[in-house]
């Protein structure tokens, strides 16, 4: 398998280019990726067969998007940050005429204030709206797990369009190394587009979202969560088949040290990496720390979060996202609703990485180091928010009494 | 696929619901007429979401989908970038919507598919308000029209889409009025054979929302192109073309006194009306001149 050195942008572009595309529509709204920029280069190249429709914003992507692949061609585009949230709308009407569409995701902070760098504001915001969110852990994956996508969207019963997140610069401008398949490999493994269900053919009539009356919207509702729940299965087959086909092992839930581990932290995307790093510091100072990580967030796979961390006794999830106004940031939510009635241990959410803080290895921790001190019992809590500066409340013009 | 439960005469069904008087369901029949089969359809939500259908029922023959209030131009440009790739250049792809999803929210992508000459036929048909929801003021709204939003009466001039659209150089766009239907056919077979994007601006008056006898929608159309509130006229290869001279041109009492919508409009705002159409009119003859 050819061997090639990506930044993840151009590991998202690849894994496009590799599905061969009919149509392209993209916009650049800031802050977005270099992934148009490098699509529109691909086009003009030869490389990709596609129409590219430089259309004039993010909603108008989607728009472009739903509007092409309904003809029968698979479609590309990719987005980030406030440009997710410009598409909200239209990612609504991808998932509800069950469009499966595979997009990109850097993940960069929503505004205000202004920010170019990552956090999961953006997706996280979208985690209701009917797609499949991966979340990459490194630049492979990217590639990886785009692969993965065209499968597990377009699936028979599934049908849902997948968003395949990645960290802002942590991953997006990271070169790596990055065992690529060759162009027939891939495709004998991604497969032409198929189009099923609802499509635009003057052969074969059909009006597609239309006014759907009570007595109905319910149950289109229902055939949406049962496309979730079968996606859930199918992605364990699909990575099954990409093991055997490719030998790189993807996850729905990745356990790192989790079988005799006394406190663990669950965490997604990127920042995995520094927490597995101070896992093994921990391990060689003999404390059982472990640390699980969320690859597929939708739909979240509750049955596999409670089985991994059913031995634990301390948990800490960090959340790369604000949840202003929530208990906790919604990866912790999420982790917690899977996790009552299991009779597992105690649960606490941190918040961190907000536009573009590292969330480095004393980051880390610190926070197993709050974990301990519950575990030992010399903490009844932790500290929600990490590495916060001490004069949080007195940059700009707040002033509060407290 | 679709069954029938009522095999229509034309592309669509009999017994759609838009309100007594009201003449949207002539341009769906006439459109469709003359597009054919071999065309695919995009209306958004408001009045022309009415040929969409409900439910499992569709109220047209063609394929189609009902997009969101702003993005008309975008899926519809989705569809005929779908179409060229899969090399089917016989395909028309049509959006229809209304004033408000097109001079308002929906602006921006018809701007972009303008722009980039996307092959698709856009209509406007303009009832100048937002109809369906309870008559609310768009940007299409006159000067001096009550809505429920302009209760008092709207202070500013309506948008002119035609001239915003001739500023994008479409190939082909046009005016029509459910007033004239022989020459609003005759634009749209003209439309149908141009490749590029081509864009259809009609008049379309509501007895609901200008409050007329509903018996009444043909004349108050006519009466507007007779003054100047509406002028016909077509737009190709940079070259434009006027209609037939408005026989009372600048003369807005008549239109103004035929409907309740401007019941409050002051003397003074009647003859500035009036100026504007008349100004306007002599602005597009010049125009044409060129």
């Amino acid at each position: 398998m050819p061997v090639k050195m990506f930044d993840g942008n151009g590991a998202a572009v690849e894994a496009i280019r590799l599905a061969r595309p009919g149509v392209i529509a993209a916009y650049p709204i800031t802050p977005q990726s270099s992934i148009a920029e490098h699509l529109a280069d691909e086009v003009a190249n030869g490389n990709i067969d596609a129409e590219y429709v430089r259309v004039e914003s993010e909603h108008s992507a989607m728009s472009v998007s739903i509007g092409a692949q309904l003809t029968g061609v698979r479609v590309a585009t990719a987005t980030a940050s406030v440009g997710l949230a410009l598409m909200h709308e239209v990612c609504g009407v991808a998932a509800g005429c069950r469009v499966p569409i595979v997009m990109p995701v850097v993940n960069r902070s929503l505004v205000a204030p202004w920010s170019l760098w990552c956090d999961h504001s953006d997706t996280m915001a979208e985690r209701d709206t009917g797609w499949l969110q991966f979340y990459c852990a490194t630049v492979q994956e990217i590639l990886d797990l785009t692969l993965c996508a065209y499968r597990i969207s377009e699936h028979e019963e599934v049908l849902t369009p997948s968003m395949v997140c990645f960290d802002g610069f942590y991953l997006s401008h990271s070169m790596q190394r990055v065992d690529t398949p060759t162009d027939e490999e891939a495709w004998d493994f991604v497969k032409p587009y198929v189009r099923r269900n609802m499509y635009l053919d003057p052969q074969d009539v059909m009006f597609i979202n239309d006014l759907c009356p009570t007595v109905e919207h319910t149950e289109m509702k229902y055939q949406q969560m049962m496309g979730f729940r079968r996606a859930a299965e199918v992605a364990k087959d699909v990575f099954a088949e990409y093991k055997q086909k490719f030998g790189r092992e993807l996850h729905t839930v990745e356990s790192y040290m989790l079988d005799d581990a006394d406190v663990a932290v669950v965490t997604i995307g990127s920042m995995s990496g520094t927490g597995k790093y101070v896992v093994n510091q921990l391990r060689e100072k003999g404390i059982k720390a472990g640390l699980l990580r969320i690859c597929m967030f939708r739909p979240f796979p509750a049955e596999e979060v409670r089985e991994a961390l059913k031995n634990v006794k301390v948990i800490g999830v960090v959340d790369r996202s604000s949840g202003l106004g929530a208990a906790q940031g919604p990866v912790c939510s999420e982790v917690k609703a899977a996790l009552y009635g299991a009779g597992v241990g105690k649960v606490f959410g941190f918040v961190g990485g907000i536009a573009g803080r590292d969330i480095s290895d004393g980051s880390f921790r610190k926070i197993f180091g709050e974990l301990l001190d519950v575990y030992e019992g010399k903490a009844d809590d932790c500290n929600t928010w990490f590495d916060v500066r001490d004069d949080a409340m007195n940059i700009r013009e707040v002033e509060m009494p407290c | 696929m679709l069954t029938y439960k009522v095999q229509p005469k034309g592309a669509v069904s009999p017994g759609i619901s838009t309100c007594q008087g009201c003449m949207i369901d002539v341009i769906f029949r006439n459109v469709l007429e003359i597009m054919g089969d071999d065309t695919v359809l995009v209306v958004p939500p408001g009045c022309a979401a009415q040929f969409s259908g409900t439910g499992p029922e569709a109220s047209v023959t063609v394929p189609g989908i009902q997009g969101n209030l702003e993005n008309s131009a975008a899926i519809a440009s989705g569809i005929a970038n779908g179409f060229k790739h899969q090399g089917n250049d016989h395909t028309k792809v049509v959006a229809i919507a209304g004033d408000g999803g097109t001079v308002d929210i929906g602006l921006q992508s018809l701007s972009g598919a303008m722009e980039r000459n996307e092959n698709i036929l856009y209509i406007c048909y303009d009832n100048e308000a937002y109809m369906n929801t309870g008559i609310q003021g768009s940007s299409s709204t006159p000067l001096a029209a009550s809505t429920t939003t302009t209760p008092a009466g709207k202070k500013v001039y309506n948008k002119d889409l035609i001239q915003i659209v001739m500023a994008h150089h479409v190939p082909y766009a046009a005016t029509a009025s459910i007033a004239n239907i022989p020459d609003l056919r005759k634009k749209v077979q003209k439309a149908r054979d141009i490749v590029g994007c081509r864009v259809l601006h009609i008049m379309s008056p509501c007895p609901t929302g200008w409050g007329y006898p509903s018996g009444k929608t043909v004349e108050v159309a006519r009466e507007a192109i007779n003054c100047g509130a509406w002028v016909l006229l077509e737009y190709e290869n940079g070259k434009v073309t006027l209609g037939r001279e408005p026989s009372e041109l600048g003369k807005a009492e008549k239109y103004f006194s035929m409907q309740k919508r401007f019941k409050g409009a002051s003397e003074e705002e009647i003859a500035a009306a009036g100026r504007h159409f008349a100004e306007r009119y002599e602005y597009l003859k010049k125009l044409s001149a060129i």
